[in-house]
């Protein structure tokens, strides 16, 4: 099938109802799966339970940087080829990324307060977040402050892909500015950091929430496509209603 | 005199006659400053201490409050369609009038920033390392903001949304900028270091402020 068929959304909606009960399906096991696993996994000698939260936090993190990724993706759809599939993806993105920013700031702040005493220290890491969910805030505004919608998701595509830009320098001078968070232990050179009791339950969770991100992500389109729908059905009406000015 | 040029001298020209521009974003990072003391209270040490981290925040707050006059008035009487329709790239046309709002507003933040010092108890090297500091980085404080006010400046309900939009943006100025300044002042990291990068990021912010605002612009005003 090519990708052209899949572009057009009633095609979108009649193959994700078919694929949505097994994306839920799968959701609900992959999370069974790692939960049954994060339970069996050994507690830190150090750090004791309060380890565990890292098995929400990481895979929020990644998330949280992941879905900006996306968002960046999909604005070549609407910029490039001015395609509302590719619009419905950026907008729909936009609030799931700002929820798992916030859930790995939150879970980040209740194993801060058990392990560094606070619950929020102005760190590298945690400033750099903490900007990257303000972005997600103001991506979403601007959605919310256009009406027409292809216009907002232009607007949206030029602020996701300056904020594209502006990441890694926000990341990068952040850290240049202070510093106190463990640097990146799973995602290195020499291997990862972590030992494999710990690392397997964590690529489950990880796949766990991706499964739990694309579910949500397609939903959020559906619902997007038949809102506007219902939206140019209205226009519709509101036009042909007697006594209109046409 | 050519299209850029005659732009460029009309958007002075409009600053300096009609009022209300550059002189009042002034005025606020002048009140901004005032009250600080009266937030943090009158310790001269402490006032020191923090003065380039205030002068920094009241000169960032100062030049996004004028940011709204960089296309607001041109959308209201009908240039920015004559602009848009020129032959004149818009990029360039872009970035002539961003230059020219520098020049009209954020220059003269730099230039009372040394007066200001005196209310900080900064003493006269410091007040001259703040001073340079913004004069590198307030060109990138308006290329930045010249993105959001060009994704606002057709909303209705744009005004709000500009900060919002623009505030996250400026943090690596904000840090390199006030960076710089304190490695003037106790060092130990040596000046050079955080200036040049400051600097880096006012010709990072001019290319890409210019394309994202001229983007944000045609998309805008079709």
């Amino acid at each position: 099938m090519p990708i052209v068929d899949l572009a057009n959304p009633s095609r979108f909606l009649a193959l994700t109802a078919r694929l949505m009960p097994w994306l839920i399906g799968a959701t609900v096991l992959a999370f069974a799966v790692g939960l049954v696993m994060v339970k069996g996994a050994p507690d830190d000698y150090q750090q004791g339970a309060t380890v565990k939260i890292m098995f929400i936090h990481v895979p929020s993190a990644w998330l949280a940087m992941g879905i900006w990724a996306l968002m960046a993706i999909a604005t070549f759809g609407t910029l490039v080829w001015r395609h509302p599939l590719a619009d419905v993806a950026a907008k729909a993105a936009a609030p799931i990324g700002a929820a798992f920013t916030a859930l790995c700031l939150i879970t980040g702040m209740l194993w801060g307060r058990p392990m560094w005493g606070t619950y929020w220290v102005w760190d590298a890491r945690l400033t750099s977040v903490l900007v990257l969910f303000l972005m997600y805030l103001g991506v979403i505004a601007l959605w919310r402050t256009v009406e027409d919608p292809s216009r907002a998701a232009r607007a949206a595509a030029i602020l996701t892909l300056v904020g594209a830009l502006n990441l890694p320098i926000i990341k990068w001078s952040v850290d240049w500015w202070n510093t106190l968070h463990q640097p990146a232990s799973v995602v290195r050179l020499a291997g990862p950091a972590i030992h494999p009791t710990i690392l397997m339950p964590l690529l489950a969770m990880a796949v766990a929430f991706l499964l739990l991100m694309v579910t949500l992500h397609l939903a959020a389109m559906r619902n997007e496509i038949l809102r506007r729908r219902v939206r140019t059905l209205m226009l519709m009406q509101a036009q042909a209603a007697p006594g209109s000015a046409s | 005199m050519s299209a850029l040029a005659a732009l460029f001298v009309r958007e002075v020209r409009l600053a300096v006659r009609v009022g209300g521009g550059g002189g009042i974003g002034a005025l606020f990072f002048l009140i901004v400053v005032v009250l600080t003391p009266f937030a943090i209270g009158p310790d001269l040490a402490l006032l020191a201490r923090i003065g380039p981290a205030i002068l920094w925040l009241g000169a960032l707050l100062a030049s996004l409050l004028t940011l709204d006059r960089l296309l607001t008035a041109d959308l209201e009487d009908g240039s920015l369609d004559l602009i848009l329709m020129s032959d004149t790239p818009l990029e360039l046309a872009v970035a002539a009038k961003a230059f020219a709002h520098w020049i009209t507003t954020g220059l003269p933040l730099v230039v009372i920033t040394p007066l200001l010092g005196l209310l900080l108890n900064l003493d006269a090297g410091a007040s001259a390392a703040v001073a340079l500091t913004l004069f590198a980085g307030t060109p990138a404080l308006t290329f930045i903001g010249a993105i959001g006010a060009a994704l606002s400046v057709t909303l209705r309900r744009g005004g709000l949304l500009l900060a919002v939009l623009v505030l996250p943006l400026t943090v690596p100025v904000l840090i390199f900028g006030v960076a710089a300044s304190n490695a003037a002042i106790v060092g130990p990291v040596p000046f050079g270091t955080p200036f040049t990068i400051l600097c880096a990021l006012t010709l990072a912010s001019l290319v890409v402020g210019t394309f994202a605002a001229a983007a944000a612009l045609r998309q805008g005003m079709e």
